[in-house]
């Protein structure tokens, strides 16, 4: 045992990850005890990952200079224990891990109280089984521990899903995401098969050296864009997500959207551009068009939810779409050897999964502390909770403003980058490609505007306005705990929008390691106030100066104001144009806001409508807007699934006479085969 | 930075803050000449703002302090979005804080404010509004983008000062991809300034309302600094179009000197382009709100072809 100064930073994660184990097993020693579970092992679990993060982060700027860092425990089977890797890219993720996790952490200390269905320390257990594995699917440096840490990822999300598994609702969410993730795990072990290229050798050391022809690695290719695409939600794997993120408990929710998810990410950027040593160009075009579907699809039907939760779910799909163009874009520009615009759309690939990790966590915390404090999660009943909870509410804005993609917030310097990276993309060889990329431009850009309208829509109708149930005005402010969770989250989503040129300098180890070229010493080259990946006098955005502009004319004008003319002010009713009755039905239900998305995107729905007749003793209205894929793919399959298990059906007679001449024949068959 | 470029930098924002209401007036007085009414007096919208500054501010007793902040904070973004275009010079102090994409991004800022303050006090007027500005800003908002990355395209920059630069100098022709743009411009700019076809500036209609339904609850000074934030929308997106397509007569240095050359140039074009709003509002009648999607859709689909036009015939 060296002394903890001799540690490398791969220790000392190794370390905080065997804490956390710790952490969740002390749980379940007295997994009725809230004392010390809420204020004792969450906060002590939120340490832990602050501490991943702060290690993370050294290794980035300083350790990892030297080269990456391994090590081999002594687990596993015989003959074939865990290796583990620590480069710049895991560091990069566990940083977003550890980060957004330690927010949500200090959160659920204040939110597990009753236990939400199930035992506190049993959820305990779960809940830091399901970080570790995180963090260890991001060491992991052979095909072999990666799936072991990402099945156990899986199983710990299920039981996390389903801690509140009285609810028959709950219980099937909790199936399909179970079904689909284990469908996706199928492709990326399938994909692991490839790539180790008969050599029977399944680190990713060996998978590196393989030299495939572009063939197999471009089956390689699209089973890793399948498997870890079932985790991301890509279209149109993305079913389970809706389902699954609403129906966990929020701290899990936010965990889920803002990191698990990220997890995916990292195994296609892991895959695509590390260990596959070549990268094709239609790669590109199909992450480009499939992201492209995905956003769009994500945030038309975000739109038009009328549950918070699934409204924000449907919003992680819109933000994986966008991850995913990004990454098409690195990969067709480093098909065609263009290494520093694929630099520089991998760090708005891996800038906006930092932005999303803190915006989205921040987000579905929020949901979670109006959850508690109104027991009310339709954004039909909700309404005014800005002025019943202030911190709550406040917060938020940070958090809609973010996901708006609105400057100054850090929203807006990925999306900037995006736009940046698609701009210049000037002289790919190909008029097919070319002509592609703006089209694919002018998609980001409605999509970026439609996320707009998604915020106000989640914001407004949730905090402004008036209540639109009596008993919201009895509703209570976060508690201590959950006010500190969501103001570590939002102050990143501040502080990631107003320093850019760092937060670049900390993705650019990692661009290096995945396509050679960073973006670090160009816009470091520009200052740190200016944000300039070219040239200054093409493309520049200087977030701080930006903010205090705006706070300089506010200021500027609030006082002008005053001095010129008065500060006075009166309180009234509402004018309402004179209309003598309003009360709170008479405001934009969710369903109302989001109409217009709904009529101008209508094909994209499946919409059943029951109009009411003159006739009807009892009139009612009713739409149903549904998912075209659930009922022109998912369920086809299902159907084709019950229809050939019930052949198969037939043979099973239940008379153990039968068997026996199934064995028979069996055997006459073999014999056949054997002397003929 | 040097005084003459800070002084340059002021005389541009003090142009804009204090023009912008004499613009709304211009293109009203214009209207009503070609409607056959008698014109309203062209300092108008300054007295407007003079007699709103002095009144007391009502505000509902439910209001947030969102309410009482947004009309600052969409003040301030316009008044910013003013200082970062090319209007009078080419070259400003402020330039590097903002291109052309955290232009737009400033004005989806003020949108959301507005929409969201709109929705605070809860009435069905405002709610409805703010649903109707979001509806406009979520098709205009890509289609100025992609307005500003044909140009952006064509100069290979998006910092707005090169691209006025860059299409200033270069030889006078018709540009297919910018022309195709400049319509585009034009619709997007209709849409985004509540301006006939799609929104009408002077309905007293509540249920036609878009913009004016967002205000309806301020009084005040509150409602002077949202009538002038609309003035400066006006101004800052008449700038843009003059700047990207008809640049000439800009001073590309910022000496306060050749800024005051360049001022006469300016209240010309803007004359002339004010002009021409108002004829458009009048030969143009109103469109149903479900036709405002196809409208701004027809206008996002011109941006998007001009920029394949550029990449078919790159020019």
């Amino acid at each position: 045992m060296t002394a903890p100064t001799d540690w490398l930073a791969i220790d000392w994660i190794l370390a905080s990850v065997a804490a956390l184990l710790a952490v969740g097993a002390a749980g379940i020693a007295r997994p009725h005890s809230f004392f010390l579970i809420a204020r004792v092992l969450f906060p002590l679990g939120a340490a832990l990952n602050a501490l991943i993060a702060v290690v993370a982060v050294v290794a980035l700027t300083v350790a990892l200079n030297s080269g990456p860092e391994v090590a081999v425990l002594p687990l596993g089977l015989p003959g074939l224990p865990f290796h583990l890797r620590l480069d710049p890219l895991s560091a990069f993720f566990l940083f977003l891990l550890g980060g957004a996790g330690a927010g949500i952490s200090i959160f659920a200390s204040g939110y597990f109280r009753k236990g939400e269905g199930t035992a506190p320390g049993l959820l305990c257990l779960e809940y830091h089984l399901f970080v570790a594995s995180m963090a260890m699917v991001m060491l992991a440096d052979d095909a072999y521990v990666f799936m072991v840490m990402w099945e156990l990822m899986a199983l710990s999300s299920f039981f996390l899903v389903t801690a509140n598994h009285t609810i028959p609702d709950i219980r099937r969410a909790g199936y399909l995401y179970l079904l689909v993730a284990h469908v996706g795990a199928i492709a990326i072990l399938l994909a692991f098969g490839v790539l180790q290229a008969n050599t029977g050798d399944y680190t990713f050391a060996n998978m590196r050296v393989q030299e495939l022809s572009p063939f197999w690695a471009s089956v390689a290719f699209l089973l890793a864009l399948f498997g870890f695409g079932a985790k991301a939600g890509i279209v149109p794997l993305h079913i389970w997500l809706p389902e699954a993120h609403p129906a966990a408990p929020s701290p899990v929710s936010a965990l889920m959207s803002g990191v698990m998810l990220k997890t995916a990410i990292y195994g296609m950027l892991r895959i695509g551009f590390e260990v596959l040593q070549l990268q094709l160009w239609w790669w590109g075009v199909l992450a480009l068009v499939i992201g492209l579907v995905t956003a769009l699809f994500g945030v038309v039907f975000s739109a038009i939810q009328s549950d918070m939760k699934r409204l924000l779910a449907y919003s992680s799909i819109e933000n994986i779409g966008l991850l995913l163009v990004a990454m098409g874009l690195a990969w067709l520009f480093s098909a065609y050897g263009m290494s520093s615009l694929a630099a520089l759309a991998l760090t708005a690939a891996l800038y906006h999964a930092l932005n999303h990790a803190y915006f989205k966590s921040l987000l579905f915390l929020c949901t979670g502390a109006v959850l508690h404090g109104t027991g009310e999660r339709s954004l039909g009943k909700l309404g005014g909770l800005l002025r019943f909870m202030p911190w709550v509410g406040w917060m938020a804005l940070a958090g809609a403003l973010a996901a708006a993609g609105l400057p100054p917030l850090n929203g807006f310097v990925s999306e900037w980058l995006l736009l940046q990276s698609f701009l210049f993309t000037l002289g790919l060889p190909g008029t097919f490609v070319n002509m592609l990329v703006p089209v694919v431009a002018a998609g980001v850009a409605l999509v970026a505007a439609l996320g707009g309208y998604v915020m106000v829509k989640f914001y407004g109708v949730i905090f402004l306005g008036q209540p639109r149930e009596p008993n919201l005005a009895r509703s209570h402010d976060a508690g201590r705990w959950e006010r500190f969770g969501l103001a570590w989250l939002a102050l990143p989503c501040l502080l990631l929008g107003l320093f850019p040129a760092h937060v670049i300098a900390l993705i650019d180890p990692v661009t290096r390691v995945l396509v050679g070229e960073g973006a670090g010493p160009s816009v470091a080259a520009n200052g740190w106030v200016f944000l300039a990946p070219f040239a200054p006098d093409r493309a520049s955005y200087s977030p701080l100066l930006f903010l205090l502009l705006v706070i300089a004319s506010y200021a500027l004008t609030f006082v002008g104001v005053r001095r010129l003319y008065h500060g006075r002010m009166r309180n009234a009713p509402p004018w309402d144009c004179g209309y003598p009755l309003l009360n709170a039905r008479m405001q934009d239900t969710a369903e109302g806001f989001g109409q217009p998305i709904r009529q101008v995107f209508e094909p994209f729905f499946r919409i059943e409508r029951h109009l009411p007749s003159p006739f009807d003793r009892q009139p009612y209205y009713e739409l149903r807007a549904s998912d075209h894929f659930w009922h022109w793919f998912y369920l086809p399959i299902a159907r084709i699934v019950e229809h050939t298990s019930r052949l198969v059906g037939f043979l099973q007679q239940g008379r153990i006479a039968t068997y026996l001449l199934y064995s028979f024949v069996t055997l006459l068959v073999m014999l056949v085969l054997v002397f003929r | 930075m040097t005084f003459s470029s800070f002084a340059a930098q002021l005389l541009a924002i003090v142009v804009a803050v204090l023009g912008a209401p004499l613009l709304t007036g211009w293109v009203n007085q214009c209207r009503a000449w070609l409607q056959n009414r008698s014109a309203p007096p062209l300092l108008l919208p300054y007295r407007t703002l003079h007699k709103l500054f002095n009144k007391e501010s009502i505000v509902a007793d439910h209001a947030t302090p969102l309410f009482r902040i947004s009309p600052y904070i969409v003040f301030a973004a316009l008044v910013l979005a003013c200082g970062i275009i090319p209007s009078l010079s080419t070259d400003l102090l402020l330039a590097p804080a903002a291109d052309a994409i955290a232009l737009v991004g400033l004005f989806a800022l003020a949108r959301v404010f507005m929409s969201l303050a709109a929705m605070d006090i809860g009435t069905a007027f405002g709610t409805l509004g703010a649903r109707r500005e979001m509806l406009v800003g979520f098709l205009a908002e890509p289609a100025l983008l992609m307005v500003l990355f044909n140009a952006a395209l064509m100069t290979q920059a998006t910092s707005l000062a090169s691209i006025v630069e860059t299409i200033a100098n270069q030889e006078f022709a018709i540009y297919p991809s910018l022309a195709v743009a400049g319509v585009a411009f034009t619709m997007v700019s209709l849409a985004e300034n509540a301006r006939v076809p799609v929104d009408n500036p002077t309905t007293h209609l509540e249920l036609t309302m878009i913009h004016e339904a967002m205000i309806l609850e301020y009084s005040g000074r509150h409602l002077a600094l949202m009538e002038w934030a609309a003035s400066l929308k006006l101004f800052a997106y008449s700038c843009i179009g003059i700047a990207i397509f008809f640049p000439w007569g800009i001073s590309e240095i910022d000496e306060p000197v050749g800024m005051l050359l360049a001022l006469p140039v300016l209240v010309a074009k803007l004359a002339l382009g004010g002009a021409l709003l108002a004829l458009i509002e009048t030969l143009s009648a109103k469109m149903r709100i479900f036709r405002v999607p196809e409208f701004l859709a027809g206008a996002f689909l011109l941006a998007v072809i001009g920029m394949l036009v550029h990449f078919l015939l790159g020019a």
